[in-house]
């Protein structure tokens, strides 16, 4: 167990899968001879040259295209996008292709392909760069979605991923790339997708957040424990599609109170469906109704001041925490 | 005895066995989607239906220039296609009937039939939208070191579209083994090329993008199969791709939602167009060749009309999907 970095990680796992596996190569902007726009790729163009590490012109729909129809024929392509704000313009290859090819071709072609690279809110990086999306890619069957919050995730996920025979939108944050944890050697360490993991253990209420989210909600616990006595587990669900729901409901059935905390939009947002899939499971097992906290209804602003008020903050999430326990 | 306008006027005696192939699939071809047009009237088949009567020389012609293992891609009017490609006729039918023994199980219907037997990409119904999966395909020949290519069909309204660019750019720049085939009928659905194109002359984007272009006569079989054949060759050897533009005619309207097609084409012109019809023309020249009677004729178009009405027994007695597959298929 070495103590790493979540780029790190993320870096290790792309190394040991393109080791594993001939068939496995990474292709977007910049990640060969730049070494990637966040460093993700660092020393893989060096490790295994120019036809695994492949650099791109600017063209995310011409790029993303050619990862899925090399997944067609047999490739296990790894696309890095700069940001998943540049993911919307290849989102008719995701939706569109990459999502449906499996279905509408009666299961003749599977599409293994990840798509990665950092979504959600950054530091002062302003409306088009700066978005929670995960809720967008949710939405449709035949994508998966993953949301890895530790260097340990990154790494567990990030190669569950590149082995599944699905397409898998996998979002990173540049908040968390210099984040550090312990992570496994192991080269056959993985996270299992659609696996939830109960973070922090606790008895009074449950609260389910991911990504850089999970690290505030972790303040606001400790805070709370200190000062009201609220024993707060957090629950990540880590991929967001499939969800983990028998994690979700087991802590559910445990604390009785849940609160969903996330960066992105509130509307038809990840909490509204973590919301009514509780309420329509586990009704009788709640104690209050189950609350959500969400970012601005307004696109990131670039103000320092006003960045801060656009996403939930760790006095809200306290606020919030013990109004839901005095219920 | 008149020739097509624009062929060459006589055929080589070596390409007789291959003209009256290409023939026979043309015919098979034809048949087909007037009885697709049949079963349509019937309610058997639902949706948009999109016929490929008048373009089948294109279809024919380029994968006549292709080796089985070679692969195809096309958009929505793609039953010629998949046909020329070797599809089965039957199992064409029944995904148009929506029933369980289609090439798609079913699940796709008349734009998005994939065959993955015979190398057929599919059946793709966002214009343009598929170009780019084109150059993933001959960047995993290239990546794999195959000596295979991969043709890629669209039509002019393709060309408008991003996509369209970024794929012939990135295989240029990645020099991958992809012939893009631009069947140019003159209309993107409604949309007369001159009303969409700043650039009307497509082989000279290919000049854009640094790879050969060449324009053939989509109306001629030959003419499509040696153009073909040259962009296939130097795909295969040199990983050069290049851009055909075929000229050719829709003489139906863009869907059978279009039957009349007048509002925007005249019928003056769609008369005119059908005097270019590639069955009549290479018949005409097979039979001026004295390599095509009436009695051999005949007996073309009785097999075909044999497979034909077969293909639609199949799928008539072909079961509806079971419930169960609505959800299967979702992942892998």
């Amino acid at each position: 167990m070495a103590v790493i970095t979540y780029r790190e990680a993320l870096n290790h796992a792309l190394r040991e899968e393109m080791e594993r596996d001939d068939r496995v190569f990474l292709v977007g902007e910049e990640v060969g001879v730049y070494g990637g726009a966040y460093k993700v790729s660092q020393g893989l163009l060096e490790k295994f040259g120019e036809r695994r590490v492949v650099d791109t012109p600017i063209c995310e729909s011409g790029f993303t295209g050619v990862g899925i129809g090399s997944a067609m024929v047999g490739l296990r392509p790894v696309v890095e996008m700069m940001t998943f704000n540049f993911a919307l313009v290849a989102l008719d290859q995701i939706v569109n292709h990459a999502a449906k090819l499996f279905y509408m071709s009666g299961g003749q072609f599977p599409i293994p392909l990840v798509i990665r690279g950092p979504g959600g809110p950054a530091h002062q990086l302003a409306a088009q760069h700066s978005q929670s999306m995960e809720s967008y890619f949710c939405h449709v069957p035949g994508l998966k979605v993953v949301r890895p919050t530790t260097p340990r995730d990154a790494k567990g996920l990030l190669k569950s991923s590149i082995r599944d025979d699905n397409p898998v939108i996998f979002i990173e944050s540049e908040t968390l790339y210099g984040v550090k944890g312990e992570v496994p050697d192991d080269a056959d360490f993985l996270i299992p997708l659609g696996v939830a993991e109960v973070k922090r253990e606790g008895r009074d209420v449950t609260v389910i957040a991911w990504s850089g989210m999970y690290y505030r909600v972790l303040e606001a616990a400790e805070e709370v424990e200190k000062s009201d006595g609220i024993s707060v587990e957090i629950v990540d669900p880590r991929t967001l599609r499939p969800m983990d729901t028998e994690t979700i409901l087991g802590s559910v059935r445990k604390t009785h109170r849940v609160l969903v905390a996330e960066s992105g939009a509130g509307f038809a947002g990840m909490g509204s469906e973590i919301a009514a899939f509780i309420t329509e499971h586990a009704f009788d097992e709640l104690d209050a109704p189950v609350e959500r906290l969400f970012g601005a209804d307004a696109p990131m602003p670039y103000a320092r001041n006003l960045e801060r008020l656009k996403t939930p903050s760790k006095e809200l999430i306290i606020d919030e925490l013990r109004k839901l326990c005095s219920v | 005895m008149a020739t097509t306008k624009s062929g060459p006027a006589a055929l080589a005696r070596g390409d007789a066995a291959v003209g009256l192939a290409l023939l026979e699939q043309m015919q098979l071809i034809r048949r087909f989607e007037e009885k697709a047009a049949e079963m349509y009237a019937l309610g058997k088949i639902g949706g948009f239906l999109h016929l490929y009567i008048g373009q089948e020389a294109v279809a024919v012609g380029a994968m006549s220039a292709l080796r089985p293992d070679d692969y195809a891609i096309a958009g929505y009017r793609e039953h010629g296609h998949i046909l020329a490609k070797g599809g089965d006729p039957r199992r064409i039918m029944a995904e148009l009937f929506g029933r369980k023994d289609g090439v798609s199980k079913g699940k796709g219907g008349s734009m998005h039939m994939f065959d993955r037997e015979i190398n057929f990409l599919g059946g793709h119904a966002i214009v343009g939208g598929y170009l780019p999966l084109a150059a993933g395909v001959g960047f995993a020949i290239r990546y794999e070191d195959r000596q295979r290519v991969i043709l890629c069909f669209f039509g002019d309204g393709s060309v408008p579209q991003g996509e369209f660019h970024e794929s012939l750019n990135l295989a240029s720049l990645w020099k991958l083994p992809v012939v893009f085939v631009c069947e140019n009928n003159r209309y993107a659905m409604g949309t007369a090329i001159q009303r969409a194109l700043a650039q009307t002359d497509i082989t000279k984007f290919a000049a854009a993008y640094n790879m050969p272009g060449e324009a053939c006569d989509g109306m001629d079989v030959f003419s499509v199969r040696d153009c073909v054949g040259r962009a296939v060759a130097r795909a295969r050897e040199s990983k050069t791709p290049t851009l055909v533009e075929a000229r050719t005619y829709r003489f139906r309207g863009h869907s059978m939602r279009d039957p009349a097609a007048a509002v925007y084409r005249t019928k003056d012109e769609v008369e005119e167009e059908k005097q270019r019809d590639p069955i009549v023309g290479l018949r005409e020249r097979l039979r001026a060749a004295g390599l095509l009677d009436e009695a051999a004729w005949d007996a073309l178009a009785e097999r075909v009309e044999a497979r034909v009405n077969d293909a639609v027994a199949f799928a008539d007695a072909s079961p509806e999907p079971p419930a169960e597959w609505l959800t299967a298929d979702v992942y892998a």
